[in-house]
């Protein structure tokens, strides 16, 4: 019996330990990538490339931020590009039927609410599987885009609102957008390692029926999980639409998949209960500057597409390799100490 | 699982609402035909700089293509001739661009192009607007941007290459449809994609020549948009077959759709009922001219436009020229060229091919 | 990925598979049932609404259609039986398309079946490595595949690296294969006949077939059953593969122009007629039969928006709605049936 629970407790021990180490590593590759990339990459280094990198990289790093979220409890939501696109799109439609805009953006953010409830309600109350669900309203939700706004495109939105997305901070070389990436990331980051919130999503994703027998209501928890998720896919779709000037049915699309990877790469596990949100903008800025570094040194986007996949796979590869060879060093170890 | 969200979502969701309503009914809000009236930010970039025709011919410039797709075969023969152009001039070229014709890669790449220092971007835009504003910081940056093939925004590029006047191509469309259907019966058009300038420019000239008495009996049935897509441009001349049945004449003034359409037609039961037409790739279409499929099409030759791009590039680096109306230069083989109202080059008339002369053309 | 849930459904499931076949098979034949219902419902509604929809020419151009997305959505409701994924299959799809579009440019003499052969084969070694890297490096096959399918794509685009073989590049012989009829159906529908009824004997009849529903329906007891989970799981990964590659071949066929973006997106078509012809997302139910009749619906939804003059923009919203139902309508018919066989095993103990 205490010999059991010795066991588990180290093994939780281990297991922090090692996800520890997982989220160090990712953060020490970035910051080494980086580096090289600074120090070798003609004008990588520059501010102005700085604002490019970011302004980049910022509809990835804000629907990463719930998605993490997401994943730790065990699911997925694969419907976030075209939540993106659906909003980007309705947004078009009302700028061109005269709304103003400071109605139409907050109707957009409610929209993606509203998308995400939909994803929640279909995983939920009717207990469908997150995969299949967020599949179907991925097609759903890029097919009304085009259904809203055809193929045509919507460009003229007021220069105040498209130059503050794609300006600086006055007086700085730092991007406006960074600040919302900034203040989401802190509240994300809080609310998952912080507060009982946070705690309930990681119950839920390592064990739903423990965490029931806790008093947290899972169906309810995610339920939620996937209106934030949907409403911060509408924000990246209204930022998305301001940055370009240009509202169209096909803006994001493809954009899941490297969210799902950057998340995967942040060191979140793809079956829930694992994961730690500063990995994952490792992850996001890890993804960004070797595309952004790849691509000043002339690299092909061909090779983009490769670096991409492999990197996704080589994330969850590796810590199940790792784990791999700690478990025969340990089984090893084990052998030998026995006979003491 | 049954949990009750109804209250609990309703505070959230009218908060939103109030807070909107009430964003709108104290600032008056900021709407479509509020902004009209707004000039886009259009950096004059030629600023006081003056025309110096004799001025020498910069060698060394680094001229950058960036197409609207990497993966399609015109683009590949229009940027050829801007590489021929390039090793003319003594400069260094270089090709860029997304595998997907989208406007958002296309920025990414422009952003990267200007952190490169490149001289001259050529660029055929997938979003007139959506690459504005990365063109524009381009400009500040003193990079000289041409457009060519497809147009961006006249406010944020200096010159743009035309591949023939937009009144000359409708018209030749035309001219051949009537042609083909023997002067009047039903004709349809497949597009690219709905939002293409080029294609919707020459649609509106085919419908103003075929609203003239002369046309009278040709009947346009519909506009299909094929997106530049082999496939959907494949399945959509299927539909148009099947939804008109007397169908005589398909106009496709792309040549991803003329090819697609050429070939689902010459393997099915309407071959020799249904003429083709419209803007194609002579190597591309060279088996339907022979096997009767198509009778004949027209386009300019896309190598000249790289070229035209690249001589126009260097022109305007070098203070030949600064994209005002009336200004000459020279582009190589070319001969001498005349800078048109907006910073418009023409190229030429196209060129119309038939069984007869297809055989002299490899592009 | 939905670890919970997927165990909970199991536990429901495992008996209704094991003691139940015949209800459980009941379900499945009314859930087909229900698909042809659906597809004489919309034939007759375009029917009526132009007959020339009902002609030779749009039936066959509906059926090579449906060949190729039919083909691959057999390979996919293979591994989807097993409780895994292959998204990848567009992306094979292009490479192999690209391969053989080279081979037979380069070598226009190469048989066609031949050619054939080839294109299974590059995409059997793809699903194979799919397979090994979801069974050795113990990664989920969602993430596997997602990676995959932008390597695989990536490696086309380096290759082509911008080029396109047309139609006049590739032989007289391989395109009338695209078109030609054996006693008036085209040789690319009865390719698809072929792989459909082989893969849906094996899957019924054979003892193989049974094993990959029992890996799904529960991985542990299948591998407390002496099943070996982890070849099976790399052969349904390689099948589909194979058959990913194969459709390539008739899609190179089909369309004569082939560039590196063939097949880009088409993984979601494919999930879509799998998920839609019956086939559970957490494995263990469903039958290659209903895949294929979920593609030919797909196909035939495709065509006739086109015929009706629908906005053909709602077609991808169609497909997405159609998804939600199908998955919706399974589970209720899951939760009935759980429910009945409850009741009737209190009445037998």
């Amino acid at each position: 019996m205490s010999a059991e629970t010795a066991v588990a407790e180290s093994r939780t021990a281990g297991l922090t330990a090692r996800l520890a180490n997982w989220n160090v590593a990712i953060i020490a590759v970035t910051v080494v990538v980086l580096i090289i990339a600074a120090a070798t990459v003609d004008n990588f280094g520059t501010s102005q490339n700085f604002g490019f990198l970011v302004l980049d990289l910022l509809p990835i790093a804000l629907v990463a931020l719930p998605m993490t979220l997401v994943i730790v409890t065990g699911e997925i939501d694969l419907s976030v590009a075209s939540t993106l696109g659906l909003s980007s799109a309705v947004m078009g439609s009302l700028w061109n039927s005269n709304q103003p805009i400071e109605t139409i953006i907050p109707l957009c953010l409610l929209l993606g609410a509203v998308l995400g409830a939909v994803n929640g309600f279909f995983v939920t109350v009717l207990g469908l599987p997150s995969l299949a669900v967020t599949i179907g309203t991925l097609a759903l939700y890029r097919g009304l885009a085009f259904v809203v706004l055809g193929d045509g495109a919507v460009a003229d939105f007021p220069a105040v609102y498209t130059d503050w997305v794609t300006g600086n901070i006055a007086g700085t070389s730092i991007p406006n957008v960074l600040l919302i990436i900034a203040i989401l990331a802190v509240v994300f980051g809080v609310v998952l390692h912080a507060t009982p919130v946070g705690r309930a999503v990681f119950a839920v994703g390592a064990s739903e029926q423990a965490a029931r027998f806790a008093g947290v209501r899972p169906g309810r928890l995610k339920f939620w999980l996937y209106v934030v998720s949907g409403l911060v896919a509408g924000l990246a779709g209204v930022l998305w639409t301001l940055r370009y000037s240009s509202a169209r049915a096909d803006n994001g699309a493809g954009l899941e998949l490297a969210v799902v990877a950057a998340v995967l790469l942040g060191g979140v596990s793809i079956f829930g209960g694992k994961g730690a949100l500063p990995g994952v903008i490792a992850g996001v800025l890890l993804l960004a500057s070797l595309q952004n570094a790849l691509r000043l040194s002339d690299v092909s986007n061909e090779a983009l597409n490769v670096v991409t996949g492999v990197l996704l796979i080589v994330s969850v590869l590796a810590p199940n390799l790792a784990n791999a060879v700690r478990g025969s060093v340990q089984r090893r170890r084990h052998r030998t100490t026995k006979p003491l | 699982m049954s949990f009750r969200f109804s209250r609990r979502l309703a505070v959230p969701l009218s908060t939103v609402a109030v807070v909107s309503l009430a964003l709108t009914a104290c600032g008056g809000g900021t709407t479509k035909s509020s902004t009209a009236g707004e000039a886009t930010d259009a950096p004059s970039s030629t600023g006081s700089a003056k025309a110096d025709p004799n001025a020498p011919l910069k060698e060394g410039l680094k001229i950058a293509y960036l197409p609207k797709q990497l993966n399609n075969p015109y683009t590949d023969v229009e940027v050829g001739g801007g590489k021929v152009a390039v090793g003319e001039l003594k400069g260094e070229y270089k090709l860029v661009g997304p595998n997907d014709a989208s406007a958002s890669s296309q920025v990414s790449y422009i952003n990267t192009l200007i952190q490169q220092q490149q001289d001259v971007i050529v660029v055929a835009a997938n979003d007139p607007n959506a690459v504005c504003p990365s063109l524009n910081q381009a400009r500040k940056a003193g990079i000289k941007v041409v457009a060519f093939d497809s147009d961006a925004s006249k406010s944020c590029r200096d010159a743009f290459i035309n591949q023939a006047t937009t009144q000359g191509i409708g018209e030749s469309l035309v001219k051949m449809a009537s042609e083909l259907a023997g002067g009047s019966g039903e004709i349809a058009v497949l597009s690219a994609t709905p939002n293409a300038t080029n294609q919707n420019s020459w649609i509106a000239v085919m419908k103003t020549e075929l609203a003239k008495p002369e046309n009278a009996k040709l009947k346009l049935v519909k506009v299909a948009y094929g997106n530049d897509d082999d496939q959907k441009s494949f399945t959509e001349a299927q539909g148009l077959l099947q939804s008109y049945p007397n169908l005589k004449v398909i106009v496709s003034p792309t040549t991803v759709g003329i090819a697609a359409a050429s070939r689902y037609v010459s393997a099915s039961a309407y071959k020799g009922k249904v003429a083709i037409t419209g803007l194609g790739l002579p190597n591309q279409m060279r088996q339907y001219v022979k096997d009767g499929t198509v009778k004949k099409f027209a386009l300019w030759n896309p190598a000249d436009i790289g070229y035209l791009a690249a001589y126009a590039g260097a022109a305007l680096k070098s203070g030949q020229i600064t994209g005002a109306e009336g200004e000459k230069f020279k582009a190589g083989k070319l001969g001498d060229y005349t800078v048109g109202a907006d910073g418009e080059i023409v190229l030429g008339p196209p060129t119309e091919f038939t069984a007869a002369n297809i055989d002299q053309f490899n592009f | 990925m939905t670890a919970a849930p997927a165990r909970a459904d199991s536990a429901v499931e495992l008996p209704t598979a094991v003691t139940r076949r015949s209800s459980l098979d009941l379900v499945l034949r009314a859930r087909e049932l229900g698909i042809v219902l659906a597809l004489a419902a919309l034939v007759a509604v375009t029917a009526i609404s132009n007959p020339r929809f009902l002609s030779g020419q749009s039936i066959r151009d509906i059926l090579l259609g449906t060949a190729i997305l039919a083909v691959l959505a057999v390979g996919q409701a293979v591994v989807v039986i097993t409780r895994n994924i292959d998204l990848s299959v567009g992306s094979v799809l292009g490479l192999s398309a690209f391969t053989v579009g080279t081979l037979l440019r380069d070598n226009p003499g190469l048989p066609v079946v031949v050619a054939l052969l080839i294109g299974a084969a590059v995409g059997g070694a793809c699903g194979a490595v799919n397979g090994v890297l979801v069974r050795y490096g113990n990664v989920p096959a969602l993430v596997v595949t997602l990676g995959t399918l932008y390597v695989v794509r990536g490696i086309t685009y380096f290759w082509a690296g911008g080029q396109q073989i047309n139609a006049d590049e590739l032989p007289a012989g391989f395109l009338d294969f695209g078109n030609a009829t054996f006693l008036g159906i085209p040789y690319l529908v009865l390719i698809a006949l072929l792989v459909l009824v082989i893969t849906g004997v094996v899957l019924r009849n054979y003892r193989l077939g049974r094993e990959l529903y029992a890996m799904g329906s529960s991985p542990q007891a299948a591998r407390l059953a002496g099943i070996s989970v982890g070849r099976r799981t790399i052969g349904a990964f390689g099948v589909s593969g194979a058959l990913a590659g194969l459709a390539g071949v008739l899609f190179a066929a089909r369309f004569g122009t082939i560039d590196a973006a063939a097949g880009t997106g088409y993984e979601l078509n494919v999930v879509a007629a799998v998920v839609v012809g019956g086939v559970a997302v957490f494995g263990g139910s469903g039958s290659v039969w209903g895949a294929a009749l979920g593609a030919l619906l797909l196909t035939t939804i495709g065509s006739s928006l086109a015929v009706l003059e629908i906005n053909q923009f709602w077609q991808q919203a169609i497909v997405g709605g159609l998804i939600l139902l199908a998955i919706g309508a399974d589970r209720l018919v899951a939760a009935r049936v759980a429910a009945s066989l409850k009741k009737r095993g209190s009445h037998v103990s």
